[in-house]
């Protein structure tokens, strides 16, 4: 099995990286690595938001303009795909193997080959995605959650080179958690204990145990579908004695930690991102700690919330409407440490901040609609509307993309050597702030007001709000040309940045230079 | 009055807006008109109170800070990260609200799950794109089924024409149910999951394949009611509209006894004489409504899923083949067997329609008698 | 051997291990999802009636027989691609619990070939499932019908006494669906 310290040897005589495009092909540095996810997951952001473009330029007014309904399904589907699969998750580990091993002052990941192998499969993996559209009969037109039968019985012929781009993407997750989980335990600088560790350490920590559990759950259930798409078997189909409920409740067992995969690394980054701009150490480290880790473990019990109108027993509702409703209390502990962290404060507001404080803030609009939700008895109102729509965007748009726009412009700093320019930093800032607000609050309406979600099509009644939540979506895909803009300018033709850019900031990132060395920390740093 | 403090609150832009704001500016959850309707939406309101108040208070101390804290205003940082009293009563003051609300919703949900004392059920089956009602009955002579169909016309979703108030949300034939009566519903699916929803009952549920699941309602007041399916179930899932039509016990009798008295006639409308132009005319109606949404209303198809009807060698070819593919079904494609769907007559309607719209003119017809035979024999 | 060597090993070993311990952990959720968790679904479902349904036939028990009247209906319909008549011979019995009643469901293949159908039931509340044991069923087997040919099947059930107070309705309902070809082929292959 390969490991660091096996390259480490190799290496440690080279001192910059190879010439050409063999540097990025064959690279183990978990710098190129990180470079590469968070390259490649902007790309993914892009289309993705391309997808979305098209659905809100059809929902823009009522009536069919642009697209046919088997069309606008595979957009949605393929937008919810691109975007959890392509953007979210691989821009987090892009920034887990930038700064993990920078945080704990290890020389690189535990594993570097196969980081390499787990960032290489992924193209691949959306190459095979993407190109389903372009099949006979289409992409993928059942939604990101794939119900059985409409993905079995009632599928596309490209709904295989969908299972196995699922399969290729789950590979590539788990073996990107398994190199953090052994980068974590194994690697810290002497000194470094687990809780001295920082918070976004912390959140990967546990964000990589969901992903193992979880993931062979994913990888068994396209499986099974396979199963059924091509060998008669019937797991989910109720004709020869299976079951379409038992395909739900696989997928959400898998699909509500993977939720919490797509949040709680955002926790992280806020958690160093508020102190550094209030220049006062974060309020209750510990709790955070223990407050993620009972979010992770609430996950795997709460996934009966998304079922709550196919059927389940009276007992097993109130069960999940119980326990999904107990993850407000460790949610509100983080939320209340944040705000007390900025209380008596002395604050400032460069972008990273900004980006922060909107999570805060709209992340906890997103959780607020989150406990509506739980209520079981009214989801029954809200389940599938524009309701649910609203409340999944408020947490991984504001909240989980804003998170990683927040590290971007707060390491960018240490990762290019240069400072980004803050005015349009700002400007980038406030356009996708109201923009996301006009996009996605007024769903809210919508949703309470009857709208179904995934509909090409809508009554009359619901043209203004969808006027406007298009108006608001153009406005948010537009500025995220300019954050682009910025990035290539900042690296390009940015200021020298100081190896500490920020002095409110903490940890040992900062101790090295701007731009971090190709090899950081080939020594282990002191820690006191 | 809560409705109006919400409006207050969060309506803001549409108050900027001035007096547009009418039913295109809805903001909140209809109140319905049911006990259990009534319950959800007093619920839903509590739930969000108790999170405007919360979210109040959080953001209260974060902009305070924001604004009082700042470095340009010469603050200076304090230096305390912990404090077990505060952390402590910040988890167990939110966990004593949340209980709070729990309990009430434990109570609802009980009174969601009471199926029982029903005085009559009603069967929901989802189909692609279309919903089967069942009224059953004691006497199986008397069960009244039909389909509901959308009735929104194609041309207004492709912009066409005008689209009438009620776009999207119209249906052929409504389900009729009378007021102050305990209507149980068993919802399954022929095909995909779909999922019933009428906003004003509070009844959602999804209707599953294989599955019979139970739902309830009491309506109160009479009126029209409109939802729509909320589970992705294909193509056509945005245009299968749910209408229930509510009216007085003594009302919805006469109704029954109608659609009972229909169900007898058609055995006679199946009988009688047709003309070649009788059933052109029908077949179009049946055809709009229950093919055009895959083969397109100048049956112009959607290669290669749906094929083409107009010049097809296949519709042109031997009438019997035709018949059979309707009745049946085609294996392993997408075209199901309309044999429950359709009736005698409509099948020979659609089937005489085919052969000879769009230029097809094949010339030769099939009567709803010759349908019943080939049902019959075989 | 100098000293960052060893140390180098030693780091080397402490990876191995928590990797190995990871892989461990993947392949075992896997093999658990394939193999585990479907029949501990149908177990789940059995024990608690979620899906109200039962696959089994149960041995016909002794009880005693209760005064309580049970309304038991019955609804029939066709998957989206079936084409037989299916109907139950009466849409509902009341029945006492202990009693063993019989019912017939009567089914027609109208069409020009030879077909293999197959019911599936589902119990309304599904709390009544472990309360409502089928001795004899048509849903336990698959269904073969020539071209034309029509046949009456038996239901044979019995309520269990213990049937919680507040059901006092029942509903059954059978989705018959036809077997098709590649999976009649599938079993075939299976037993020879």
């Amino acid at each position: 099995m390969t490991t660091a310290t096996h390259d480490h040897d190799h290496d440690h005589d080279h001192h910059g990286p190879a010439k050409g495009i063999t540097r990025w092909l064959y690279t183990t540095n978990h710098k190129d690595i990180g470079t590469m996810y968070l390259w490649f997951s902007f790309a993914m952001f892009l289309l993705g938001g391309t997808f979305a473009m098209v659905i809100r330029a059809e929902l823009f007014q009522p009536g069919l303009q642009l697209v046919s309904p088997e069309f606008f399904n595979q957009m949605t589907t393929m937008h919810g795909l691109v975007m959890v699969f392509g953007a979210v998750m691989p821009a987090f580990v892009g920034l887990a193997n930038w700064m993990i091993p920078m945080m704990i002052g290890a020389p690189d990941m535990a594993l570097p080959r196969m980081n390499n192998l787990s960032f290489w499969i992924l193209p691949f993996a959306f190459a095979l995605l993407v190109s389903t559209l372009f099949m006979e009969g289409g992409g993928p037109n059942f939604g990101w959650t794939f119900y059985a039968p409409l993905s079995t019985t009632y599928a596309p012929p490209s709904t295989t080179y969908f299972i196995f781009a699922v399969h290729i993407m789950g590979a590539s997750s788990i073996m990107g958690a398994i190199n953090i989980v052994a980068t974590i335990l194994n690697m810290r600088a002497p000194g470094m204990t687990m809780m001295k560790m920082p918070l976004f350490v912390w959140t990967w920590l546990i964000t990589s145990y969901l992903l193992i559990a979880v993931m062979p759950v994913l990888a068994g259930v396209v499986t099974m579908m396979l199963f059924d798409i091509h060998f008669a078997t019937s797991f989910f189909d109720a004709a020869g004695g299976g079951s379409p409920i038992l395909f739900q409740h696989l997928f959400w067992f898998f699909g509500h930690p993977e939720v919490y995969i797509m949040i709680l690394p955002a926790f992280g980054i806020v958690s160093a991102i508020i102190p550094a701009f209030a220049r006062k150490p974060l309020f209750g480290y510990s709790s955070m700690v223990y407050a993620t880790a009972s979010i992770a473990f609430l996950s795997f019990i709460v996934w009966g919330h998304h079922m709550f109108t196919v059927g389940i027993p009276f007992l097993g509702q109130a069960f999940f409407m119980w326990s999904t409703m107990l993850i407000a209390v460790p949610t509100g502990v983080k939320v209340f440490n944040w705000v007390t962290t900025m209380f008596r404060g002395s604050m400032t507001f460069e972008t990273p901040m900004l980006f922060a404080l909107a999570f805060v803030v709209l992340f906890t609009i997103g959780g607020f609609s989150g406990l509506m939700l739980a209520v079981a008895p009214v989801d029954f109102q809200y389940h599938d509307t524009y309701f649910v729509v609203a409340h999944f965007h408020y947490v991984l748009v504001p909240g989980a993309v804003f998170s990683i726009m927040a590290a971007v412009y707060y390491w960018l700093p240490k990762w290019s050597g240069r400072m980004y320019n803050e005015t349009m930093g700002k400007v980038h800032f406030w356009l996708s702030f109201v923009g996301v607000n006009i996009l996605f609050f007024p769903q809210h309406f919508l949703g309470l007001a009857g709208m179904p979600r995934r509909i090409p099509d809508y009554a009359l009644q619901f043209t203004n709000f969808n006027m406007i939540s298009s108006v608001g979506g153009f406005l948010f895909g537009l500025s995220q040309l300019l954050f682009l803009y910025i990035v290539v300018h900042t690296v390009v033709a940015g200021k020298k940045a100081p190896a500490k850019p920020w002095d409110g900031a903490e940890g040992l990132e900062w101790t090295v230079d701007s731009p971090a060395p190709y090899h950081t920390f080939s020594t282990p740093p002191k820690i006191n | 009055m809560q409705r109006k403090l919400l409006r207050g609150s969060l309506a803001l832009p549409a108050l900027l807006i001035g007096s547009w704001a009418q039913a295109g500016w809805q903001l909140n959850m209809p109140r319905g008109v049911t006990d259990i309707s009534h319950q959800v939406y007093d619920l839903h309101m509590l739930t969000l109170w108790v999170c405007v108040v919360i979210g109040v208070l959080v953001f209260g101390v974060m902009f305070y800070s924001m604004y009082k804290h700042r470095k340009s205003k010469g603050a200076v940082s304090a230096d305390f990260h912990e404090s077990t009293k505060v952390e402590l009563a910040w988890t167990l003051i939110p966990a004593a609200v949340i209980f709070g609300i729990g309990v009430k919703a434990t109570y609802v949900l009980a009174d969601m799950y009471n199926v029982d004392d029903a005085e009559m059920t009603v069967e929901v089956v989802g189909y692609q794109w279309r919903w089967r009602y069942r009224y059953l009955s004691d006497d199986p002579d008397t069960e009244v089924t039909f389909f509901s169909n959308m009735a929104t016309d194609w041309d207004e979703i492709n912009n066409l024409v005008d689209k009438n108030p009620n776009y999207l949300l119209d249906v052929d034939e409504p389900m009729v149910l009378p007021t102050g009566t305990k209507v149980r519903f068993i919802l399954t699916s022929a095909d995909v999951i779909h999922s019933w929803w009428v906003p004003a009952l509070a009844v959602k549920k999804d209707a599953v394949p294989g599955i019979a699941n139970e739902a309830w309602t009491i309506i109160n007041e009479p009126g029209t009611y409109r939802g729509q399916c909320t589970e992705l179930c294909g193509k056509d899932h945005g245009f299968m509209p749910v209408v229930v039509e509510a009216v007085t016990p003594e009302e919805f009798d006469a109704w029954l006894a109608v659609k009972q008295d229909e169900a007898r006639q058609m055995a006679e409308l199946t009988g009688r004489d047709w003309s070649m132009a009788e059933l052109m005319e029908r077949g179009q109606s049946v055809y709009n409504t229950s093919c055009a949404s895959c083969h397109q209303v100048d049956g112009s198809g959607n290669a290669p899923t749906f094929p083409a009807l107009r010049g097809s060698d296949y519709v042109r070819g031997d009438i019997d083949d035709v018949i059979d593919i309707i009745l049946n079904g085609k294996r392993g494609s997408m075209m199901p067997a309309f044999r429950d769907q359709l009736s005698e007559v409509d099948t020979a309607a659609v089937t005489t329609y085919i052969r000879n719209a769009w230029g097809n003119n094949v010339g030769d017809m099939v009567t709803p008698v010759d349908i019943l035979d080939i049902k019959a024999g075989q | 051997m100098s000293e960052p060597q060893a140390q180098n090993q030693e780091l080397a070993s402490k990876i191995r291990k928590s990797v190995t311990k990871m892989f461990a952990v993947t392949v075992g959720m896997l093999a658990f999802v394939w193999f585990g968790l479907v029949p501990m679904y149908d177990l789940i479902c059995e024990w608690t009636g979620i899906t109200g349904r039962t696959t089994s036939a149960s041995e016909e028990q002794m009880f005693e027989v209760v005064d309580r009247d049970i309304r038991v209906q019955f609804l029939a319909r066709n998957g989206a691609e079936m084409p037989w008549d299916f109907r139950p011979v009466v849409t509902h019995v009341t029945a006492k619990p202990g009693e063993i009643v019989q019912v017939d469901f009567y089914a027609r293949n109208g069409t020009s070939q030879d077909m293999i159908g197959q019911a599936i039931p589902s119990l309304a509340p599904f709390e009544s499932t472990p309360y409502f044991h089928k001795t004899a069923c048509f849903c336990f087997d698959q269904q073969p019908l020539a071209a034309g040919e029509d046949i009456k099947m038996a239901m044979v059930f019995q309520i269990d006494p213990d049937l919680p107070e507040w059901i006092k309705t029942i509903n059954l309902s059978y989705t018959l669906y036809e077997v098709p070809q590649r999976r009649q082929d599938l079993a075939a292959a299976r037993t020879e």
